[in-house]
């Protein structure tokens, strides 16, 4: 038997290896074998790499106005800045352009604004991106109030058409998805099987269906004199396609709360909203933030579809430029211009919801 | 408070809380038998049995988080139904505590303790806010109020969860096996916040298998078998005389060594 009279003090970690040196050393080349297939590796990769660069940087021509500008050993990005604002506006007249410039900085503020946490009045300003924006938005697109002209949704295009149908998709699905989530669980059979029916509906039809549904049957079981916009009924039909995937995103997390939780709440005496408002949701919304933004991801790209029904976005009016008789043979400028786009937005959301959930981790 | 309206007859002389042939039944499983049983003002009950003996389920049915199919529950004077609205004005007079804590990880400490007071008492936040700190203080944490409960120990969760359910000012406080999850390390310093309550005068039923508790605080002790109460005592008598044989062989083999 031994007794200690002094504590240990607590002392540093030994000194590991730091820096590029000593992280090569310790991932790429910690031994022959390993040493050997990292060579390979990067070998290959830069046979692969290489090409791509020289096509998309290095030979590619940028300056100019017409296909005589590009020499044809590279990639000729004079096509694409040549429709440039075609790819941005679609159709929408050019007089009334500025229109969509407004609603964009707006958007682009009022994301920025909500998305860095040390600005203040978050309440009011969410409350205006949801309620005032939209009106706002519609009125200034479309027009035909306050004096401005009124500008058609066929008009509307590119990016623009993108943005519009991926935000009112995104904004629009989440509440619904979460009403029909907790509408699933309630006690009350007639609004749980409401919700079931809606979900499974949704979820069992392809997108590509509602979208045709949405377009060519509606105006068929509707009178002629009731007119719904093309665009609206594509954004209703996507609303409700991606609530549905949404719901259960959002039941999944809902299930994870332990039942402890709500029986907490109760015993506080909070009622039915409050707790789920308050306690149930924060937590379970928390937990499935990254299948949530799967979901959003999956929306925006998925936005593409709408060119079968006729409604340029912004694949499609690359797509029509590739026919464009003085631009033929550019197809694969247009596409890799667009997947970028996709690309850039997409992966922002993705590195915004990695920042969220790191700041809203709470130690649990 | 909205309690004191019509529906409610509470005054100094009417018990706490009443139950009158209480059964429930888990689909066929009949948990609890024809339980009647009378808490006054004030008064401190300690309630002990076998697990599955249904202790827990009984003090879950005074705040409505069990539903009883017969007999009837009193507290305070209100008489449980299905009315939502009755069975929330009895919550808000009925304060638990439970083995698992149950703190709400999403928000501090301060913030679990203010959170029914500002949207059920519908208080100012400043006012919510001192009443929390004095709670804290009471069950002595408030140097932790803006940490979250994932950052405290079992001990310290347990005493925040306390403090949560008085901030609500309650009439009764109930207690699930509120040391059952503690390490042994962590459960004096909640059963002395316990003891402390109790000696406040606080009506409290609690189940617990903490025998010392049971000696030092209960008026009265009640043991429970299968969905039944067998025996209710003062406390000297329960461990020194018990009566019934199922009693006699439970004190056995808690107090066996």
């Amino acid at each position: 038997m031994t007794t200690r009279t002094e504590m240990i003090e607590a002392r540093r970690p030994p000194d590991m290896r730091r820096g590029v040196v000593g992280w090569l050393r310790a991932n790429l080349f910690n031994g022959p074998l390993n040493s050997v297939l990292s060579v390979i590796t990067m070998v290959l990769l830069a046979m692969m790499l290489w090409p791509m660069a020289k096509w998309a940087l290095i030979d590619a021509d940028w300056l100019g106005s017409t296909r005589e500008a590009c020499s044809g050993e590279g990639a000729c990005w004079v096509f694409i800045s040549a429709r440039f604002e075609t790819i941005i506006y679609g159709f929408y007249p050019d007089p009334e352009r500025w229109r969509v410039n407004s609603v964009l900085a707006m958007m682009t503020l009022l994301v920025a604004w909500l998305a860095i946490p040390r600005l203040p009045a978050k309440r009011w300003v969410g409350a205006f991106a949801l309620v005032g924006f939209p009106i706002l938005a519609y009125v200034l697109l479309n027009g035909g109030h306050f004096g401005l002209v009124e500008v058609p949704t066929r008009e509307w295009g590119g990016l623009m058409l993108t943005l519009t149908v991926a935000t009112v998709g995104i904004v629009g699905s989440l509440p619904i998805g979460v009403v029909l989530a907790l509408g699933r669980r309630s006690q009350m059979p007639l609004v749980r099987s409401l919700c079931v029916v809606f979900i499974e509906f949704w979820r069992g039809v392809p997108l590509i269906t509602v979208l045709f549904m949405a377009s060519v049957m509606l105006p068929l079981f509707v009178p002629t004199e009731v007119e719904f916009d093309k665009l609206l009924r594509a954004l209703i039909g996507i609303m409700f396609f991606w609530s549905a995937y949404m719901a259960e995103v959002v039941r999944g997390g809902l299930q994870a709360i332990p039942s402890g939780q709500e029986e907490a709440a109760k015993a506080l005496g909070l009622g039915y909203w409050r707790r789920m408002g308050l306690i149930v949701l924060p937590q379970a919304l928390k937990m499935v933030i990254p299948g949530i933004v799967n979901t959003f991801i999956a929306l925006f790209k998925d936005t593409s579809l709408v060119l079968i029904i006729g409604l340029f976005d912004l694949l499609a009016i690359i797509r029509a430029g590739l026919t464009d008789s003085d631009w033929l043979g550019f197809a694969t400028e247009g596409y890799v211009f667009a997947a970028l786009m996709f690309w850039v937005f997409c992966f922002s959301m993705s590195r915004y919801s990695q920042y969220i959930e790191r700041r809203l981790h709470t130690g649990h | 408070m909205t309690a004191n309206n019509s529906a409610s007859a509470s005054s100094a002389d009417t018990p706490m809380i009443e139950v009158e042939g209480l059964n429930k039944w888990y689909g066929d499983f009949h948990v609890l038998r024809d339980i009647d049983l009378t808490v006054g003002r004030g008064e401190r009950i300690v309630v002990c049995g076998p697990s599955g003996s249904g202790k827990s389920t009984l003090i879950r049915c005074f705040n409505h988080l069990e539903e009883h199919q017969q007999g009837r529950i009193t507290v305070d004077g209100v008489t449980m139904t299905q009315d939502i609205k009755r069975i929330e004005q009895i919550r808000r007079n009925v304060g638990m505590v439970f083995q698992h804590f149950n703190l709400f990880p999403h928000l501090s400490v301060l913030d679990n303790c203010c959170i029914s007071q500002t949207w059920v008492q519908k208080k100012p936040r400043v006012e919510a806010e001192k009443t929390a700190r004095e709670f804290l203080e009471r069950v002595q944490i408030a140097d932790q109020a803006d940490k979250y409960p994932g950052q405290l120990s079992g001990g310290q969760q347990q005493r925040v969860a306390i403090a949560r359910a008085l901030c609500m000012r309650p009439e009764v406080m109930l207690f699930d096996e509120p040391t059952s999850a503690l390490d042994p390390e962590m459960i004096k310093e909640v059963l002395d916040v316990m003891v402390e309550l109790a000696h406040d005068g606080m009506t409290m039923l609690c189940v617990t298998h903490e025998m010392g508790f049971a000696k030092t605080v209960a008026d009265r002790v009640i043991f429970m078998d299968q969905g039944q109460i067998i025996e209710q005592a003062p406390p000297e008598t329960f461990f020194n005389n018990p009566e019934s044989e199922r009693t006699k062989l439970f004190l056995s083999q808690i107090l066996g060594h």
